[in-house]
């Protein structure tokens, strides 16, 4: 039973344990002579060079698929993805190259071992969902568990759960036919699960259904897949479907992968001009994440420094806010050039006693999108802060909107520094120069 | 040119000869299973008064398509009996069924071997297209040699000319089942025997059916004609009624014929449609068999 399971545990020269899927420079051939075409393309032909041979499906495809992940493979139809899922489970065998699967070759094993490794470690969710049509939801759902061999009561009680689980709570008895494709894809998905395999392999599994019953889906998806922990290789040709669920995202083009990479690389930093053209359309306010537009903190002062130090880099960076550190260089809120100036006037050195707590801070990976309502109700940059409070980075309006719109500040390289000043330089001037103490006149003497 | 000639026939009848003398013995087998066979379906339903017959006909009809149809089938087989072919009607209702049975035991594994192999595709097709475009007459005078006067060569050469659209529609309707469904089998892990019985087969059932029905009507056809070698029943009275020009003989037995092949058609197509009350408590029973759903309310009642 866990032949499988003890291969991958025991062998770790064949790849790590952290590996759920590997596939090896794979190559799809359909023709009279696949291997003669597979020798060529090798060899530096393109696929269009042996189009007279046949049609050379997938080329040259290697990846890795961790344990737990989403991966994502993108491509229009035509560009192999369909062909490439259906070699990972052995529906189609590889003209060359090995797919390795929780540690086992399943290339060029017998048709025995590999159905042995679809019912242990693999199950697949359907474009067009492939329920039986003649069987009830509960028997399509425990149809793994059948082939499985596991005894009938037991295995509807396990697919009542899934049942349950997937949100089709009360529709165990229908058939097929009764239900909307929404929840026939959720039969379909459910199916796949109750077999319980960590690899879950969905071709175009959303595709067909309604944008709104996809989007829903689609996190529902990532609640299960955060509860369950399972391995999931996605296949889609709509890119805002694969940079929403995916944790990596391959690029299929004419049958070769042309990018590997997380949603944010491949939308920042496209391989070449077909991806970068493919992105274009792209949700990115959902897709980019703060840590990827933020400026780098200018306007900043430690807590300590007082307020004279403040109104300096607010008359040095044309700006009325100034952001303020703890001695831990954690955020500890912000100051505005009216506070600080009438502070200076009077005399006082604490800068805690005006230090504002109004700046909203948002953690790196919060998506664009997240951005836009603290952005509209105030005209603070947002604060990128880390796990530990430390303030990695600013967003100001300008750079938000220049990210959604994929255009580059007027700033060009300089960093965005918002907001304006308020009170202008030869004021601010004016009264340092009126309020100076000794040290501080040494000091500017210095910087002049 | 003038006086060279492909002997084939020659050939052929040689073969048949060797065949005759050779395997002598399995045609005697072959011809005492398919007699025996004929014998016990002829003795059932010629047996019982005919009451009995039109009542089960009548039940069967209104199984399949409701009670306007047992109706039909009363008034159908009436008249048979009024024009006193019941004997022969029966007699070829027998040849009928054990022709059809014979045909689809074999074709039905013939078309699922075709559509799991391309080789055996292949060779079948051409075998196929042979057996149905050869004149139906041919086929008897071999069944003759083969097999003597009477039923059995009518039964043969029946089957024989009735099967190819068993094996076609059978091919055709598992090659015709969604591919996706099938993978979805594979993806799971199902051996190919299991997703032929519980994938395939189910699937192809109306297209199955269909080829059945055709079977039942090409036998039915071609037992008329068997009626030459001695086949008897409605065939022998009408090949009767052709050499003493009996229009009226003719048409008797020819209206027999009519009536059994509408009823026959009509009981197998509503069995291929699956729409029928007998259709109707199979699903209601699969349907309460599960927990209990508030949907098949109607399903006790039945069941």
């Amino acid at each position: 039973m866990s032949e499988i399971t003890t291969t991958s545990s025991s062998s770790p020269d064949a790849s790590s344990p952290e590996i759920a899927v590997k596939a090896h420079h794979l190559y799809k051939a359909f023709g009279r002579r696949p291997h003669e075409m597979v020798k060529k393309i090798a060899a530096g032909a393109s696929r269009s060079d042996v189009a007279h041979l046949g049609i050379a499906a997938v080329i040259d495809a290697s990846f890795e698929v961790k344990k737990g992940e989403i991966f994502v493979v993108m491509g229009l139809s035509g560009s192999g993805k369909s062909t490439l899922i259906r070699m990972l489970n052995g529906l189609w065998d590889t003209t060359s190259g090995t797919v390795t699967v929780g540690g086992t070759d399943v290339t060029g094993i017998s048709a025995k071992d590999l159905r042995d490794v679809r019912r242990k470690s693999i199950s697949m969710v359907f474009q067009h969902f492939a329920l039986l049509p003649h069987r009830t939801v509960i028997d399509n759902v425990a149809y793994g568990l059948e082939i499985q061999g596991m005894g009938r009561t037991e295995r509807l009680a396990r697919a009542q759960t899934i049942i349950d689980l997937v949100g089709l709570s009360g529709w165990a008895d229908s058939m097929p036919s009764e239900l909307s494709g929404g929840m026939q894809q959720r039969v379909g998905l459910g199916r796949a699960l109750a077999a319980d395999t960590d690899v879950l392999l969905m071709d175009e599994a959303f595709s067909a259904l309604d944008p709104l019953i996809r989007r829903e889906m689609q996190e529902q998806l990532i609640e299960l897949q955060e509860a369950l922990g399972k391995t999931i290789i996605f296949i889609t040709h709509d890119l805002n479907e694969a940079m929403f669920l995916g944790d990596r995202i391959a690029v299929m083009r004419d049958g070769r992968i042309v990018q590997i990479g997380t949603p944010e690389e491949i939308l920042t930093d496209p391989a070449n001009d077909y991806v970068a053209q493919f992105v274009q359309d792209v949700d990115r306010a959902r897709v980019l994440t703060a840590t990827s537009v933020m400026e780098p903190v200018r306007a900043v002062v430690t807590k300590t420094a007082g307020p004279r130090a403040a109104l300096r880099t607010m008359r040095d960076l044309q700006t009325s806010v100034v952001f303020v550190l703890n001695r831990d260089r954690s955020f500890a809120g912000i100051v505005r050039d009216h506070d600080v100036l009438k502070m200076v006037k009077a005399g006082d050195t604490d800068l805690r006693t005006i230090i504002r707590h109004d700046a909203t801070t948002v953690s790196p990976d919060t998506a664009l999108v997240d951005l836009v309502e603290p952005s509209v109700g105030s005209d603070l940059p947002i604060a990128v802060v880390d796990a530990r409070n430390r303030l990695l980075g600013v967003i100001p309006r300008v750079t938000l909107l220049a990210a959604i719109g994929n255009v580059t500040t007027s700033t060009g390289e300089l960093p965005v520094i918002d907001p304006p000043a308020t009170i202008s330089v030869n004021v601010i001037t004016d009264i340092l120069r009126d309020t100076e103490m000794p040290r501080d006149t040494a000091l500017e003497g210095a910087e002049a | 040119m003038n006086d060279f000639r492909i002997p084939l026939g020659t050939w052929i009848e040689t073969f048949i000869e060797w065949i005759t003398v050779t395997f002598g013995f399995v045609f005697d087998f072959i011809r005492l299973i398919v007699d025996g066979a004929f014998e016990g379906v002829a003795f059932v339903l010629v047996a019982p008064p005919f009451y009995v017959i039109i009542a089960i006909a009548a039940a069967i009809g209104l199984a399949a398509r409701g009670w306007k149809f047992a109706v039909g089938t009363v008034i159908g087989l009436g008249l048979i009996l009024g024009v006193d072919q019941w004997d022969n009607a029966m007699a070829t209702l027998a040849l009928v069924l054990v022709a059809s049975i014979i045909a689809i035991a074999v074709s039905i594994p013939l078309g699922i071997l075709a559509a799991k192999s391309s080789l055996a595709s292949q060779i079948i097709r051409p075998v196929l297209d042979f057996l149905q475009t050869m004149p139906a007459f041919v086929y008897l005078v071999p069944a003759l040699i083969l097999f003597r006067v009477g039923e059995v060569p009518g039964i043969v050469a029946t089957i024989i000319f009735a099967m190819a659209p068993g094996v076609r529609l059978t091919e055709l309707g598992i090659r015709g089942v969604d591919k996706e469904v099938v993978e979805a089998g594979q993806a799971f892990g199902a051996s190919p025997w299991r997703i032929l019985r519980q994938i395939q087969l189910p699937l192809a059932t109306p297209t199955i059916m269909a080829g059945i029905n055709q079977v039942i009507m090409l036998s039915l056809s071609m037992v008329v004609i068997a009626g030459m070698v001695g086949a008897g029943a409605l065939g022998g009275e009408i090949v009767a009624s052709l050499s003493r020009l009996d229009v009226a003989l003719g048409f008797e037995a020819g209206f027999a014929v009519v009536i059994l092949a509408i009823f026959l058609d009509r009981v197998t197509a509503a069995l291929g449609n699956g729409d029928t009350p007998i259709g109707r408590v199979l699903n209601a029973r699969k349907a309460s068999r599960s927990a209990a759903q508030p949907t098949s309310a109607p399903a006790p009642a039945l069941v």
